[in-house]
């Protein structure tokens, strides 16, 4: 399972709020966010391009379960391909539009954004949450030219946030423990990146003389 | 792969990995060795047979109870970009916070050590190890002079650090806003309302026997504690650990209950070399879903120098005032000192440490006091508003009772009928229920009382309440 990070520019966000942001009392419920690849060639006139629209490819994904409280405030989370609305194929730039309606947080905003790659036909985002999660997002793609070769996105597994629908049977062992190689690849991943507070020691060559607690 | 498939085959190689290190795993190989002398194991389809004679000797079961038992305690695998701190504690603040209680309490306990002049280790001199072992078997009625500790802290002291936690991304203010809520705990965390709770506890209704209730001496047996001490007999045969969590959520009897915790905690029955609490370096297993992190120190001095680094105590754990009421009520169920010490282990490492650690988790001890002021605060609003007017916030009150599991307020039967139900919902969120559940019976004298010390004297004694039918007029017969 191969995975290449696709390098982006995350953009700052951008509140969109009515009136003066200075001197309204409010706070901003939805933020913008534009997401751009640098290693896009230059979109090139030619006699037969069609111009770049946006596509929405995401619509209404829910976050966090309750606006107003901290259940899923600060998850990680995955996007895959086969959750998109539209063809994946040639993507020019990346526009997250989050909702937060409850009013009770100072800000929100998503953090860590990530965007992989694996071969044609999947597609991956993954960002974390934070500090608090917008309640809805909102997700557009712009589309562009078929002359430019784009990158393709990644799917990577994870759980997720939204309610899963019920699985109707067991999947096939057999297949199950095939995949399980890649998943083992992954757990090794997870652990290898876990300073190890296993030690399980109290004593060092039989020696536990202690004065005192560190702290740091 | 669809994701639903790739979730349930991450979390399966996430299980086959911890079950690798354990004895059941040896076992299990042993058996399969040796099952290849038997005349139904055919080359043919040996795998097959294999699983076929799995199944009939009862192996299979203990592998299912063992991969049930890894489902309940670990958490679902994490996000691979999120750190383990994120496993531990999502929250950042609550991490935050957790890691300044935890550097108070060292610092407690260093000042404390140096006032005294005491090591917090040190190799026994010979002397002192000879008496030891002289008198090894009356160790229970000896005690070493105490009076000049002072415990590291208090209940109180953790409730003060609750009342004081803040999202820093929360709306904070003064103003008096929709969600201002009139209680000691200022965080938003989800907690269930009686609906919700209602439908996780749907064993604890009207209309289902409850061990508690239908076990008095009015009703006649046949009428349900025939019935459910055979259902609980035929658990206890087929060793299910499944269904003995289930069945036991409505009591267990206690002829069987010694039996249906150890099935239910998934306790081995091999006799385990019975390790003082806090020298058992495998508690240290279970900091990596508990918020709070081991302390550490350094051999002979060497701060810093991470080969002199150890954890102190050798379990990681730093117990407080009132900790052993945690293990007194399994006294009365196990008097062999090895499963004992299995069992609050268990106990220990799935349950109570939960409940002094700051943490986000609906189990922890910050949600089960905002699940109990809010469950007063909705459904006995003219009673905490009272309360709260006459500075006897009920938290306060209540407090104590959930931080030691009702340990040491309830009767003995009575707590292990509540116990039971710990066990059987995986959850702790039954002792909020019953805290609001008593404020809720006493509601007519609480409401009468004018002071803080008057409401804690209506709330003194517990020992005479029956928690099962409080629990049942509480969440299914009061009308909301």
């Amino acid at each position: 399972m191969s995975r290449v990070s696709v390098p982006c520019h995350v953009k700052g966000t951008v509140a969109l709020q009515v009136g003066d942001v200075r001197t309204s009392q409010g706070r901003p419920g939805v933020l913008v966010i534009d997401v751009t690849f640098p290693s896009v060639a230059p979109f090139e006139h030619t006699s037969t391009h069609t111009p770049a629209k946006w596509v929405t490819c995401l619509r209404d994904y829910c976050l966090m379960p309750d606006p107003h409280s901290e259940e899923g405030a600060q998850e990680y989370v995955s996007l895959f391909k086969h959750q998109m609305l539209c063809d994946m194929g040639k993507v020019l730039e990346l526009r997250l539009i989050l909702r937060q309606p409850s009013p009770l947080w100072l800000s929100f905003t998503v953090e860590e954004l990530q965007i992989y790659q694996q071969g044609p036909k999947d597609l991956g985002i993954w960002f974390q949450v934070s500090p608090t999660l917008p309640a809805s997002g909102q997700y557009a793609f712009a589309l562009q030219s078929p002359s430019m070769t784009f990158p393709k996105w990644l799917s990577h597994p994870v759980p997720c946030e939204q309610p899963a629908p019920l699985l109707e049977g067991l999947p096939d062992p057999s297949r199950v423990s095939s995949e399980v190689q890649q998943m083992w690849a992954l757990t090794e991943m997870i652990r290898a990146s876990h300073t190890s507070t296993r030690i399980g020691r109290f004593d060092v060559d039989g020696c536990y003389d202690l004065n005192l607690l560190s702290y740091t | 792969m669809l994701q639903e498939e790739s979730d349930l085959a991450l979390i399966i190689a996430q299980i086959v990995q911890k079950l690798k290190g354990s004895n059941l795993y040896a076992q299990l190989e042993r058996q399969a060795w040796a099952s290849l002398q038997r005349p139904e194991i055919k080359l043919e389809s040996l795998k097959e047979d294999i699983k076929e004679f799995f199944k009939i000797s009862g192996w299979e079961k203990k592998l299912q109870n063992a991969v049930y038992s890894e489902l309940n305690v670990f958490p679902l695998p994490s996000h691979p970009a999120a750190p383990p701190e994120h496993l531990k504690e999502p929250l950042v603040y609550m991490r935050k916070a957790q890691g300044s209680w935890e550097k108070r309490i060292l610092k407690s306990l260093n000042s404390m050590c140096t006032e005294l002049s005491i090591p917090l280790a040190r190799k026994r001199p010979v002397g002192e190890q000879k008496e030891l072992l002289n008198k090894w078997n009356e160790m229970g009625t000896d005690e070493p002079d105490l009076s000049l500790f002072r415990p590291v802290y208090a209940p109180k002291d953790f409730l003060e650090v609750l009342i004081n936690l803040r999202n820093p991304n929360y709306e904070n203010g003064d103003s008096h806003s929709f969600r201002t809520h009139l209680g000691l705990i200022q965080v938003p965390l989800k907690v269930k309302d009686i609906p919700e709770l209602k439908e996780f506890f749907v064993e604890l209704g009207l209309t289902a026997g409850q061990l508690g209730i239908d076990d008095s001496t009015q009703v006649p047996p046949e009428l349900f504690e025939n019935e459910h001490v055979r259902i609980g007999q035929k658990v206890l045969s087929e060793q299910d650990s499944a269904a003995a969590q289930q069945y036991i959520r409505q009591g267990s009897p206690t002829a069987l209950r010694a039996e249906l915790w150890a099935l239910i905690l998934n306790i081995s029955s091999q006799p385990e070399v019975l390790l003082c609490f806090s020298r058992d370096t495998s508690v240290l297993g279970h900091f990596a879903y508990n918020s709070a992190s081991p302390p550490k120190s350094y051999i002979r001095g060497k701060l810093g120098l991470e080969e002199y680094a150890v954890f102190y105590p050798p379990n990681g754990v730093i117990p407080f005032h009132g900790f052993s009421m945690y293990v007194a009520p399994l006294c009365f169920l196990y008097h062999e000192p090895s499963k004992l010490y299995q069992i609050f282990r268990e106990m220990y490492v799935r349950f109570f440490f939960r409940l002094h650690s700051i943490s986000s988790h609906p189990s922890g001890i910050v949600s089960l006091c905002l699940l109990f002021e809010t469950l007063l605060q909705t459904y006995l609003p003219q009673l905490f508003y009272h309360l709260r007017e006459i500075g006897a916030q009920p938290l306060r009150i209540s407090f104590k009772w959930m931080v030691r599991a009702f340990s040491g307020y309830l009767a003995t039967d009575q707590l292990l009928l509540l116990w039971d139900r710990i066990l059987g919902y995986n959850s702790l969120e039954i002792l909020a229920v019953l805290a609001a559940a008593v404020f809720a019976f006493r509601a007519v004298n609480l409401m009468e009382v004018t002071s803080l010390a008057a409401a804690e004297a209506v709330l003194a004694d517990l020992s005479t309440l029956k928690v099962m039918p409080l629990l049942q007029i509480f969440l299914f017969a009061t009308v909301t």
